[in-house]
């Protein structure tokens, strides 16, 4: 039952890491970001079920990852914000170089 | 449930999405602004409603609706001592169901925002649901700061929905006494000054709590 | 708790799945909130009733704000033009399918130590006692980390400064926004 849920964190994971690689629009790479650490609150969840209910530390990791998620979001918004602002586009290739 | 309040914001949250989905939906513009004006107006009320919410919790040292309705029993009704926690949630309950002063993403401005496309049905449903959302409110509001059931004579949940009907009425009679505000006045208000307000709020119950020990 | 896996985890892993195939931003951003929403219920389902509650709140209003930033970035009328703005297609696919891969040998090559004890009467509580006790280092880092990113996300937003605002001699009383309405005016 634990592989399970480590299974489908790890798909979670996965399919994240290939929007977060392959998609243009920094929004896009945000979601597959999202993903990814959807992935990891599933693992950490199981973690804390499956091998060590009585400690608090699987619930610690949990609340790291929802605050790693928002601070993800708010910089990764800011960031997006100044790049339209910058080169008034939206495209992660568009802003790969320093010089415009 | 034992988190019973935090189930209660996620599902008024659930409003947001709902709401701008509706707003989305038939592709038209007043919808559409009507559905932001509702984010916008989201983002001002919620903080301060989840430390209202925070509040009641930490006064009754527990997160399920039923311990907080059990910890007012014998003492005094939350609302008689934070008295801020009732104000920004009765507040909050007019924003969460966009009606009276905070019924801007559905106001005459817009022919009606987020109702302009509806019609039939659907506009049935939609106002259904946003009376549905202030009577959920305020029946919300009796547990967390009216004390519950609690009262002489008639039985719990006699008590309880005399109390719901109370609140309900003073929200419908206000609305005709209060103008509708724009978003613009009041985001910069709910966070400068609701918020802190909130806050301060939470931590003198919790310094309430500390030294006495329970409610007072 | 099988049959509540059973019903979740495929949408979630299905969802998260569609939120690259779709074309409209508002449907790729719905699909992102089902696959979060199923994740709070699995945790929901684990036990940890609280944290699960706080994933679907959070979750909600973080999807809604990303909705609102997609729209105003990726003027995509309706999915009416097909929304597969990808590079490196291939190789992303490669390298995800070997994560995916080397993941689950891993998951079922381990070999997973037995439970280490039973869960709380109220894991919430044992979640707040840790964090307020033995876990306080982390609650601070966790406060310091969201204050610098507020501070620094409102300073790579913004384009204006205090200048722009009060004046050359940050001498006006009222602060000359955009935005009308607001405190003290």
């Amino acid at each position: 039952m634990l592989q399970l849920f480590l299974l489908l964190a790890a798909g979670l994971f996965a399919t994240g890491l290939y929007g977060a690689l392959s998609q243009q629009p920094i929004v896009m790479i945000m979601m597959g970001l999202e993903l990814m650490l959807n992935g990891v609150t599933v693992a950490a969840g199981a973690f804390w079920h499956y091998l060590a209910p009585a400690s608090a530390a699987g619930q610690v990791i949990v609340v790291v990852v929802l605050v790693a998620m928002a601070v993800e979001m708010a910089i990764g918004f800011a960031v997006l914000t100044a790049i339209y602002r910058a080169r008034g586009v939206d495209m992660a290739d568009a802003a790969s170089e320093l010089k415009r | 449930m034992t988190v019973g309040v935090v189930w209660f914001n996620a599902m008024e949250v659930l409003t947001w999405a709902g709401l701008w989905l509706a707003g989305w939906g038939p592709n038209a513009v007043l919808s559409l602004v009507g559905g932001y004006r509702f984010v916008a107006q989201g983002l001002a009320y919620e903080l301060p409603l989840m430390f209202a919410l925070i509040s009641a919790a930490a006064g009754a040292q527990s997160l399920s609706v039923a311990g907080i309705a059990a910890a007012q029993r014998g003492h005094l009704w939350f609302a008689a001592w934070m008295p801020a926690a009732f104000a920004v949630y009765l507040a909050s309950v007019y924003a969460f169901s966009f009606f009276g002063p905070f019924g801007y993403p559905a106001g005459r401005d817009l022919a009606g925002g987020v109702l302009a496309e509806l019609s039939g049905p659907d506009r049935l449903v939609f106002q259904a649901g946003r009376w549905l959302l202030l009577t959920a409110g305020a029946g919300m509001a009796v547990p967390l700061f009216l004390g519950g059931g609690a009262g002489p004579g008639l039985p719990a949940w006699a008590w309880s929905a005399v109390k719901t009907l109370a609140v309900l009425l003073a929200l419908v009679w206000a609305r005709r006494r209060l103008p509708v505000i724009r978003a613009d006045r009041y985001a910069e208000v709910a966070w400068v000054v609701l918020m802190p307000l909130a806050i301060l709020q939470a931590l003198a119950v919790a310094l309430v709590v500390l030294t006495t020990g329970g409610t007072p | 708790m099988t049959a509540v896996f059973w019903v979740l985890a495929p949408l979630a892993a299905a969802s998260g799945v569609m939120v690259f195939r779709f074309a409209s931003m508002a449907r790729v951003t719905i699909s992102l909130l089902v696959s979060f929403l199923a994740s709070g219920g699995l945790l929901i389902g684990l036990g940890l009733a609280y944290l699960g509650t706080v994933v679907i709140l959070m979750m909600v209003m973080e999807m809604v704000i990303m909705a609102v930033f997609m729209m105003a970035y990726m003027m995509n009328p309706a999915g009416l033009v097909a929304m597969s703005m990808v590079h490196n297609r291939r190789g992303s696919l490669a390298i995800s399918a070997a994560t995916f891969a080397l993941l689950a040998a891993g998951i079922f090559a381990t070999r997973w130590p037995h439970r280490a004890g039973a869960p709380p009467r109220d894991p919430t509580f044992r979640l707040g006692a840790a964090l307020m006790g033995p876990q306080m280092l982390t609650m601070v880092t966790l406060g310091f980390t969201l204050l610098a990113t507020m501070v620094g996300a409102v300073v790579l937003a913004t384009h204006r400064g205090r200048y722009d605002r009060f004046g050359d001699d940050l001498k006006r009383r009222a602060p000359s926004d955009p935005a009308r309405g607001g405190v003290g005016r």
